[in-house]
């Protein structure tokens, strides 16, 4: 009976064993080139999360529609494999070892978020799968040495030093006072380190240098210092939330200060949550509708926005471009190696100096695109109260003229 | 470290102003803690999840065109109900067990709300704005969004209201009895499943009401009860259960106290402040207790 016991639970076991390898789809099945991609789509990233999906899955069914990836003579269609990493980086992690030892993916796109990808980036190197990600901007990211990452947007530190140089230039040259309110996490603190380095360079000084909760709520303490000190800019960045509460209060506490930048504010619908209070805020962005750049795919900004707001019933913020841009990248690189070997195809990925619809892209050594600087918004409402992201910094793509200083709120 | 807020005596009014509006705020939420703790003897992990919920009814009337405010009186009536059906669900069946049991069902709801908020209203953190201005003191140095005076002022409202059902109702007679007494009060004819049952939806309407209160105030988010929990038990273990005096105080004392830490230590500092802060009164009274211990012997 015991002895029946134990066969019975070897062989469930090499049932077991034989029954996930013989699923395991290979890297290039048929005609279909397989990638993986652990998102969020539950948990606390889950809005940015469906972005990201949402701009990967554009982009396949744009590529695939448009003649596919042509690798060899051959016509390959991308496919994409999801998990829910359910914005946890060590389901994540798990995730990505899954996709890659069990469903057999040589190509990973990336998670939402600098966190997530931290956690994965490990696995991907680890087995040489090249991935390219589109929403992990921090700096650690690219410092490692990392051989097999490699990211579409512009590194965090870069985010709001253009805010500081735009000050600097208002004040003809001559360095500014700086307020500084950043959440402790990996993202905004190396936006803090970029601010810091502005700062430096432009001889600059800040005041206020303040760190703000994951919990964060409630920003009135550093407002209060703000009214104090009167600086000359305010920076603040603490995701959605930080765009939120700082919009809030600085309204409810009539806080005057000539330029305020921020981050997040394109997810934060801020327009849309706090009206003509958000006016004259200046926002980072990745990316904008507005900009001229051109690919074959998605034509321009205009167009993307347009096909993307027809297919998914909302504008497409710049988390959801970038992440369509990953695809294009991807595709460019197959076709150049013109092979589905990993070391080829890193190679590719590596030598890559392409346009697409979101920017340029070109690689550094450490895998972050050093070709595509960050665009500044402000935003600009109308008597109707109406209001609108328009493009003020850097000049070459401005669309509006930036307003500063911005008017004291008894002149509101 | 930063002593600003000494240097600047306008800084100090204002930390002050703040903190008291806030803490009565966390009063009403701790108030809500009290009375089932001291009626069920159940530390509800879910408290902070309830505040949230009651959040997002005030939002989504919002979000219709209905000033937010109403949700004050709407957010309660809803969440009453959501009480009674929670307690019905889960927490008659742990409402004579041990202490740990409730609070690990109740730290199972927690979670369960969270991801059910998630699912429903998606992750993106969310305001209702009141439009209600800004009141300026003292030569326009202090300055008081009216939302937090709004806020205080039905608070107060609402555990005033309280205080007078707990004394002169037949059930708030009722609950008292249980909490002082449960096997007398069923001997005495008190139908104390009925008084849980209520207890239950009355300390759900007050984190309904707060949580209206601070989606006027604050920002919402379905992964934002925790502090909110964390405070209100803090509140009551310094105050003790049955104490609303105290749960008043010890709620804007917490306020001020986290927003001078804000100014002093830093924001970054502010929870963890209130953590530390709870550590050190478990030790006191450990210690107070353990010095009285000694003496009997």
């Amino acid at each position: 009976m015991r002895l029946n016991k134990i066969i019975l639970s070897f062989i469930s076991a090499l049932a077991i064993l034989f029954s996930t390898s013989v699923v395991s789809l290979a890297k290039v099945v048929g005609d279909k080139i397989v990638l993986g991609a652990a998102i969020s789509l539950t948990g606390k990233y889950s809005s940015n999360g469906v972005h990201t999906q949402n701009g990967y899955n554009m982009a396949v069914d744009r590529i695939n529609s448009m003649g596919g990836v042509k690798v060899g003579g051959k016509t390959y269609k991308f496919d994409i494999i999801y998990y829910d990493d359910e914005s946890n980086p060590k389901r994540a992690a798990q995730l990505a070892e899954r996709l890659i030892s069990q469903d057999g993916v040589e190509f990973m796109l990336g998670p939402y978020s600098s966190g997530l990808t931290k956690a994965i980036a490990p696995v991907t190197e680890k087995y040489g799968v090249p991935m390219v990600e589109a929403n992990g901007a921090s700096r650690s990211l690219f410092t490692k040495g990392y051989k097999y990452l490699f990211a579409v947007l512009a590194p965090a530190n870069l985010y709001l030093d253009v805010a500081i140089d735009l000050a600097v230039e208002k004040n003809n040259g001559k360095g500014v006072s700086v307020a500084m309110a950043f959440e402790q996490d990996a993202f905004s603190q190396d936006v803090r380190l970029g601010v810091l380095d502005a700062i430096k360079r432009t001889g600059s000084k800040k005041v206020i240098d303040d760190k703000l909760p994951k919990e964060l709520n409630d920003m009135a303490a550093t407002l209060v210092k703000v009214k104090q000190m009167k600086p000359d800019v305010l920076v603040v960045s603490g995701h959605t939330k930080g765009a939120l509460t700082a919009i809030r209060q600085i309204s409810e506490m009539k806080v005057d200060v000539p330029m305020l930048a921020m981050t997040h504010c394109d997810a934060a619908k801020l327009s849309k949550q706090h009206g003509k209070n958000s006016q004259y805020a200046l926002c980072a962005s990745q990316w904008h509708k507005t900009l001229t750049y051109k690919d074959d795919f998605f034509k321009d900004g205009m167009t993307y926005d347009a096909d993307f707001t027809k297919e998914f019933g909302y504008a497409p913020p710049y988390q959801a471009a970038e992440s369509s841009a990953a695809l294009l990248v991807f595709k460019d690189a197959f076709e150049r190696a013109n092979s589905f070997d990993q070391k080829k195809v890193r190679d590719a990925l590596a030598a890559t100096n392409m346009q697409t619809f979101y920017g340029n892209i070109k690689f550094a050594e450490g895998g972050q695109n050093v070709d595509k600087p960050m665009v500044l918004f402000q935003v600009m409402c109308d008597d109707a109260g109406k209001c609108e992201n328009k493009v003020v910094a850097p000049t070459k793509w401005a669309s509006a003229k930036l307003i500063h200083p911005i008017p004291s709120w008894s002149k509101r | 470290m930063d002593f600003m807020v000494f240097q600047y005596p306008m800084i100090s009014v204002q930390a002050c102003l703040d903190g008291v509006l806030l803490g009565i705020l966390f009063a009403l939420i701790a108030y809500g803690m009290a009375l089932q703790w001291g009626v069920m003897n159940i530390i509800n992990i879910a408290q902070g999840d309830l505040v949230i919920l009651g959040g997002y009814i005030a939002y989504f009337m919002y979000l219709y065109g209905i000033h937010p405010a109403w949700g004050v009186i709407v957010s309660p009536v809803v969440m009453y109900f959501v009480g009674i059906a929670i307690y019905k669900l889960v927490i008659n069946k742990v409402v004579d067990r041990d202490l740990f049991i409730s609070i690990l069902a109740t730290f199972g709801i927690s979670i369960l709300f969270m991801q059910l908020m998630n699912f429903a209203f998606g992750a993106d953190v969310v305001l209702a704005n009141s439009d209600y201005g800004t009141t300026m003191l003292f030569n326009n140095n202090v300055v008081l969004p009216n939302s937090k005076i709004f806020s205080a002022f039905i608070s107060i409202l609402f555990a005033v209201c309280l205080v007078i059902y707990m004394k002169k109702s037949k059930l708030g007679r009722a609950i008292r009895a249980t909490a002082q007494n449960a096997r007398a009060a069923k001997i005495l004819g008190v139908d104390t499943e009925k008084v849980y049952a209520a207890t239950f939806g009355i300390n759900a309407a007050l984190c309904g009401v707060a949580g209206a209160l601070i989606s006027i105030t604050f920002t919402i988010h379905p992964y934002m009860g925790l502090p909110y929990t964390i405070r209100s038990f803090m509140i009551v273990i310094v105050a003790g259960l049955g104490n609303l005096p105290g749960v008043a105080m010890s709620g804007m004392g917490l306020g001020v106290f986290e927003e001078f830490a804000d100014y002093i230590l830093g924001t970054e500092f502010r929870i963890g402040s209130v953590f530390l802060l709870l550590v050190l009164i478990l030790v006191y009274r450990r210690f107070k207790l353990s010095r009285k211990r000694e003496y009997l012997k």
